[in-house]
């Protein structure tokens, strides 16, 4: 029982203290974050420079429109002329020019903007804003309408659906399917991701360790079986190490955004720039509604089961062929299942309670992924238990099987055995 | 005393028996060769003592009792394919094989330490695998086979892949071993090693012992009862000496001394032929050429 734990150790180590576990494990997320964090406070950045903006006026709305704020001040010079701007304008501390034509057919105006430089977006959308605003008021009061603008106020509209879930105990829940169908997509796609990447690296190990010729050596002083579980539980502890420090991060990362957004003087600095969306705000409170703590135990949970199940399928594979290339057909067996289960996923996160997704939920190979589709949306406790204990139930035959193929396999060398080949092996009596 | 007892064994694969009854006794403390052609059943027998592979029928027996799971301890193997982990360190490598054959992480590391230093490998502990050349590669998975001071040593073709420096440095190793109490299963198609190191034998041909026992009995037994006589004196006195009895089978002379190769008989034993001869010549040397490990190979194999 102890040279296990040392096979764990070993597999464990060996890789974590590769460079390539430590960039994935800890750049992958910070990059990410970085990604969606940086935009965010470079729109928080506040430009404190104050910016003046001579204006040459053809429509008279501009006074209207244009109201000095705390970065800008406009100057308003209706006789002047650009040329002659053109040529003051670096010794008088201009910012911009903007000359604003006379209302067209469609009482609007063109509004042009000069400057030897590129003018930030801010100043654009603050003009373009005034102008909406003070063009509508026009065009409204060009009607004579005795209190048009509450009218027009009153008949404004925005209507949103919010969903609700009765709890056992009576009490309501708000819900969001569409942010519950992108949890269980991710999920499960995270699921099957996993699975394969951490299944392939048991496979590699076992190729690896057979093309080097160290199996001999090493089935002289353990046996077959107590290799490949220690190599299965060593890289299934990689997986969980990987997972766990990346759960960390997120949350981190969660945490130090929900700060910046539910700032007040973040939002004031988002705000003029961008106009306030509170999806945002009803995506982190929704959130508030998933139960983090049931999808992440049961991700881990499938994870390990479902990746216990299929990478024994591929140790046994590894243990047949003496280089990687040659795992290519024999593995398709094993790859399809994994790939059912990735369709079943499909239609289980939009249709998370049709017989299709209970049924491939429930059925071993394709569980784990399908499963993880359903769980955001709420899966009785019963359905979650057997689905679990079919898999790990599956998961000791598997690994039964794939142990009897695995210590016959390991010493074989030679011409590449037929999947028929290794199902024999089954039989052999070591 | 033997330390080692297959009894009868029997493996069979699919498509064919790779033991066929084999029985081997290996004394304790000694050199033990087991030898014969490729796919004869070496590994097999040797994999069987290992528990890489379980018998079908027959016994092995290990200290006089049956083969215990835990004797894989006691048991140290070096096979013909061997290799190490490419991508690990040298000193992590050898830590990580004595620990799997139950050597403490402290007691392990004061034994390698020790013979890096003998071997003079100290500056390879912190080099991967890959980087060593073959030769040094065999060197520390030598060094890892003896490490746990097993009671059974066995190694299969050891030498290959040592430049000749070399294998006598690993030669005096395996005599240290055995000086020290290791039994010690040989294999190789090596018959100079053999002659050399070998205190008893086992010949394996077509998954079936055909001889057993102390080299130097083997050898005699599979002597042609060849004679060889060196004399001064005239070639004709020794003709007429044999009488037809013998049988001259060549005659050759060097710096004035002539060699002859007699076939003696049971009948007509060493003894009777000198009789013979001493009036005749002058007889400066008698001996019995016994054949060469390789002469009864090749003879019996093929």
């Amino acid at each position: 029982m102890n040279k296990i734990f040392l096979i764990i150790e070993r597999e464990l180590l060996t890789r974590v203290k590769k460079k390539s576990f430590i960039i994935t494990t800890i750049l992958v997320p910070l990059l990410f974050a970085g990604l969606m964090v940086v935009p965010v406070l470079i729109q928080g950045v506040k430009d404190d420079e104050r910016k003046t903006i001579a204006v040459i006026d053809r429509s008279g709305l501009a006074e209207k429109a244009l109201q000095n704020s705390g970065n800008f001040t406009f100057v308003f010079m209706p006789d002047a002329a650009l040329d002659s701007l053109k040529q003051i304008f670096n010794r008088s501390n201009l910012y911009a020019v903007a000359t604003i034509g006379a209302l067209n057919e469609k009482k609007q105006p063109d509004i042009d903007l000069y400057a030897f430089k590129q003018p930030n977006m801010d100043v654009q959308r603050y003009i373009e804003r005034g102008f909406k605003d003070a063009v509508e008021q026009h065009k409204l009061a060009s009607y004579h309408i005795q209190g048009l603008d509450a009218i027009i106020a009153s008949i404004k509209t925005d209507i949103r659906l919010k969903t609700f879930i009765w709890g056992k105990d009576g009490e309501e829940k708000a819900t969001n399917t569409s942010l519950y169908m992108g949890v269980s997509y991710v999920l499960s796609f995270m699921i099957y991701m996993f699975i394969f990447m951490f299944g392939s690296m048991v496979m590699r190990g076992v190729v690896e360790e057979k093309s080097s010729r160290i199996i001999e050596v090493i089935v002289s002083s353990v046996k077959p079986f107590q290799l490949m579980m220690g190599k299965i539980i060593g890289i299934a502890s990689v997986g969980l190490l990987q997972f766990v420090i990346w759960l960390v991060l997120t949350f981190g990362i969660v945490t130090v955004m929900q700060g910046v957004i539910s700032d007040p003087a973040g939002i004031e600095n988002i705000a003029p720039a961008m106009p306030v969306d509170d999806s945002i705000f009803s995506i982190f409170s929704m959130l508030g509604s998933i139960n983090f703590t049931t999808i992440i135990l049961s991700f881990l949970l499938y994870f390990l089961f479902g990746y216990l199940l299929y990478a024994s399928m591929f140790a046994a594979i590894g243990s047949a062929v003496e280089n990687e290339a040659d795992t290519q057909q024999l593995v398709i067996p094993v790859t399809i299942p994994l790939i059912i289960g990735i369709f079943l996923m499909l239609h289980a996160f939009q249709y998370p309670d049709r017989s299709l997704s209970f049924w491939g939920s429930i059925i071993p190979f394709t569980s784990p992924m399908v499963m993880m589709a359903r769980i955001p949306f709420g899966v009785p406790f019963w359905q979650v238990a057997l689905s679990l204990s079919l898999l790990f139930a599956t998961f000791i035959g598997i690994a039964w099987v794939a142990g009897k193929i695995y210590r016959t396999g390991i010493l074989m060398y030679g011409k590449k055995p037929t999947l028929k080949e290794m199902l024999k092996w089954i039989n052999y009596k070591n | 005393m033997d330390l080692l007892i297959a009894n009868d064994v029997v493996k069979r694969y699919t498509n064919h028996l790779a033991l066929d009854g084999v029985s081997v006794s290996v004394p304790t403390g000694s050199i033990y060769g087991l030898l014969g052609p490729n796919g004869a059943g070496k590994t097999t027998l040797i994999r069987i003592i290992n528990q890489i592979t379980a018998p079908d029928a027959g016994q092995v027996l290990f200290d006089n009792r049956p083969l215990q799971a835990d004797d894989i301890l006691r048991i140290g193997y070096l096979p013909e394919e061997r290799g190490l982990y490419k991508k690990m360190k040298v000193g992590e490598q050898a830590l990580y094989l004595a620990r799997l054959k139950g050597m403490s992480r402290r007691d392990a590391m004061a034994q390698l330490k020790a013979w890096f230093t003998k071997f003079e490998i100290q500056a390879w502990w912190n080099r991967k695998v890959e980087e060593l050349s073959k030769g040094m590669a065999q060197k520390v998975q030598f060094i890892v086979t003896i490490l746990h001071k097993p009671k059974l040593l066995i190694f299969d073709e050891p030498f290959s892949g040592f430049d000749p420096v070399n294998v006598n440095l690993l030669k005096q190793e395996i005599l240290n071993m055995k000086a020290q109490g290791s039994t010690i299963i040989f294999s190789t198609h090596n018959m100079a090693s053999v002659e050399e190191l070998c205190d008893s034998i086992a010949l394996i041909n077509k998954s079936k012992v055909i001889v057993e026992g102390k080299l130097d009995e083997v050898r005699r037994q599979y002597g042609d009862n060849i004679v060889e006589v060196a004399f001064r004196g005239d070639p004709a006195g020794l003709q007429q000496a044999l009488h037809g009895e013998y049988t001259l089978l060549q005659q050759k002379e060097q710096n004035g001394i002539r060699k002859a190769t007699i076939k003696i008989t049971e009948q007509k034993p060493a003894n009777h032929l000198l009789q013979q001869l001493l009036p005749q010549v002058e007889i400066v040397g008698f001996n019995e050429i016994i054949p060469s490990m390789n002469d009864i190979f090749i003879k019996l194999v093929s």
